[in-house]
């Protein structure tokens, strides 16, 4: 066992895993969609909509179609708005054609209490009705608050309450990984 | 930002960026099949209304019920207030039916403040003009409307209007529009002249961060938007102008002047518009005039504002942070 403790976070996924992650997820849609023909991917600001591109281009990759793909800011919907000052508003994008009768993949950077998805779903259901609705996440990290599951996991990650998962992707970090960290203790009145 | 939207002075320029981008995608919703959000479901929206007004008060009721927020209209008219009853004890009734903010309009200059500051209501408080101080969405939602045709509705996302000659015509003294607009202007970055006759030009104009002008001729051809002012009748019983043909002669937008405008500049008019007063019809019909784009912008904004004072935590003014409670399990803090 490794004797230091180091407060940096660690990486559970580097670059190359978060590649091979999602080329498998992308064949895994595939596969249960019978060939992801009415597929419509829609990300979760910020992170989860770099994933929905990433995933969008391995799908034209495998099926040789353009998969629509497009963002879901869940915001206005959350359950948790008045906990804190009011938040700034992300992007909303739906493809041109809709997600009417379509299969909806959301897609996230990480599962966790399930209350972003459930935020996810409400925003869904005021902009149409979809054929089906799944979920495509990076890492599970467990701890659910809601009865919510992932239909595609990149990582299932064991985690304790104390610990974060901070994803990070070259388009907004600069560099791709997963890291593994402890939740800071700051002191009383800060933030 | 401020628990209140009293003037638009009081906002910085993150602030305004803020409203403005937020207001950007509200605007989205309006595209929507279903035109409402949840988000201030269970919250209360008082409109109180001491002067006539139709179009500020419906676009306020509209953003508060697109956003889910119940809407009580009070207008001084058929009320209580006509009886004699005093501000404070109106705000004291509003706030017994669990206001969770009051929309204000009133004749005169700074009973928004008042009721904002006196401790009668606990809600959040927004000007929608009081005499003729301020109005601070109309200002919101004109630099809106400039930020979505001078640079563009996606390229505007976080950028202000620096740089931009923004030119605000006619009935100044009387305009709680341009007072906003000149403060919000300026904090945005714009170079904000103001063309009036001297008579129309208010006392101490020279510390407000602005040009004026006499002339509107000269001012045209480096304008990248034109503002025109109603000419408020109802104020006009000191006869600030010979005439009204004069007025039209000298301050009015007709076609020709329109074509002195430079080629992507666009002529703004808070509404209601006196046609063959300060705009001419084929100015006010034209592709160039915003004015109708104006109101779709301002429920947007309004939206914006209303979310940004309502959508998140209430936290008491007077205990700063003392106690913070327990970190939320927010999926942020994942």
């Amino acid at each position: 066992m490794d004797t230091v403790e180091s407060d940096a976070p660690r990486p559970v996924l580097e670059g190359p895993d978060i590649e091979r992650v999602l080329t498998r997820i992308a064949h895994e849609i595939v596969e249960r969609a019978k060939g992801a023909d009415d597929v419509v991917l829609l990300g979760i600001p910020t992170r989860g909509v770099f994933l929905a591109r990433r995933l969008a281009a391995r799908l034209e990759q495998i099926t040789g179609r353009k998969v629509p793909v497009g963002s879901l800011d869940i915001t206005m919907y959350r359950d948790d708005l008045r906990m804190r000052p009011a938040r700034a508003l992300a992007r909303t994008e739906i493809p041109g054609d809709g997600i009417e009768d379509r299969l909806v993949v959301l897609v996230d950077d990480v599962l966790f209490s399930g209350r972003t998805i459930r935020a996810a779903l409400d925003a869904l259901g005021d902009i149409g009705r979809p054929r089906a609705v799944q979920l495509a996440v990076l890492v599970d990290r467990g701890h659910r608050e809601l009865p919510i599951r992932a239909d595609y996991v990149g990582k299932n990650l064991p985690t304790s309450l104390r610990e974060t998962v901070k994803v990070q992707l070259s388009e907004e970090d600069g560099r791709d990984a997963v890291l593994l960290g402890l939740q800071q203790t700051a002191p009383a009145g800060e933030q | 930002m401020k628990r209140h939207l009293i003037s638009a002075a009081d906002l910085t320029r993150d602030d305004a960026v803020l409203i403005l981008d937020t207001a950007e995608e509200m605007a989205r919703v309006a595209d929507r099949p279903i035109k409402k959000l949840p988000t201030l479901r269970g919250r209360t929206v008082v409109n109180l209304f001491f002067e006539d007004s139709t179009r500020t008060r419906i676009s306020f009721e509209a953003a508060a019920k697109r956003l889910s927020a119940d809407v009580i209209n009070f207008s001084a008219k058929g009320s209580s207030v006509s009886k004699g009853e005093s501000l404070k004890d109106t705000a004291l009734t509003l706030e017994a039916m669990g206001a969770d903010a009051v929309v204000i309009r009133h004749h005169a200059s700074g009973a928004p403040y008042r009721l904002a500051t006196s401790g009668w209501i606990d809600g959040a408080v927004v000007n929608a003009g009081d005499g003729t101080h301020e109005h601070p969405t109309q200002a919101l939602l004109d630099a809106f409307t400039m930020r979505r045709r001078l640079v563009g509705a996606d390229a505007g996302i976080g950028r202000d209007l620096d740089g931009r000659r923004i030119t605000i015509v006619g009935d100044v003294l009387h305009s709680r529009v341009a007072r906003s607009n000149v403060h919000l202007l300026h904090t945005l970055g714009a170079e904000v002249t103001l063309v009036a006759p001297p008579t129309l030009v208010p006392i101490g104009v020279e510390h407000w961060p602005c040009q004026v002008a006499y002339h509107l001729d000269e001012v045209l051809p480096k304008s990248d938007a034109v503002m025109m002012l109603r000419v408020q009748r109802e104020r006009m019983n000191a006869a600030f102008f010979p005439t009204e043909r004069e007025y039209s002669r000298r301050y009015g937008l007709d076609g020709d002047r329109m074509a002195r405008m430079p080629g992507h500049a666009i002529v703004m008019h808070p509404g209601p518009m006196n046609r063959g007063m300060e705009i001419t019809a084929q100015v006010a019909d034209s592709d160039r005039c915003t004015a109708v784009e104006q109101v779709a912008n301002g429920v947007s904004t309004r939206m914006a504002v209303l979310y940004l004072l309502l959508g998140g935590a209430v936290f008491d003014s007077k205990a700063t942070s003392a106690t913070s409670p327990a970190p939320a399990r927010t999926e942020e803090n994942k």
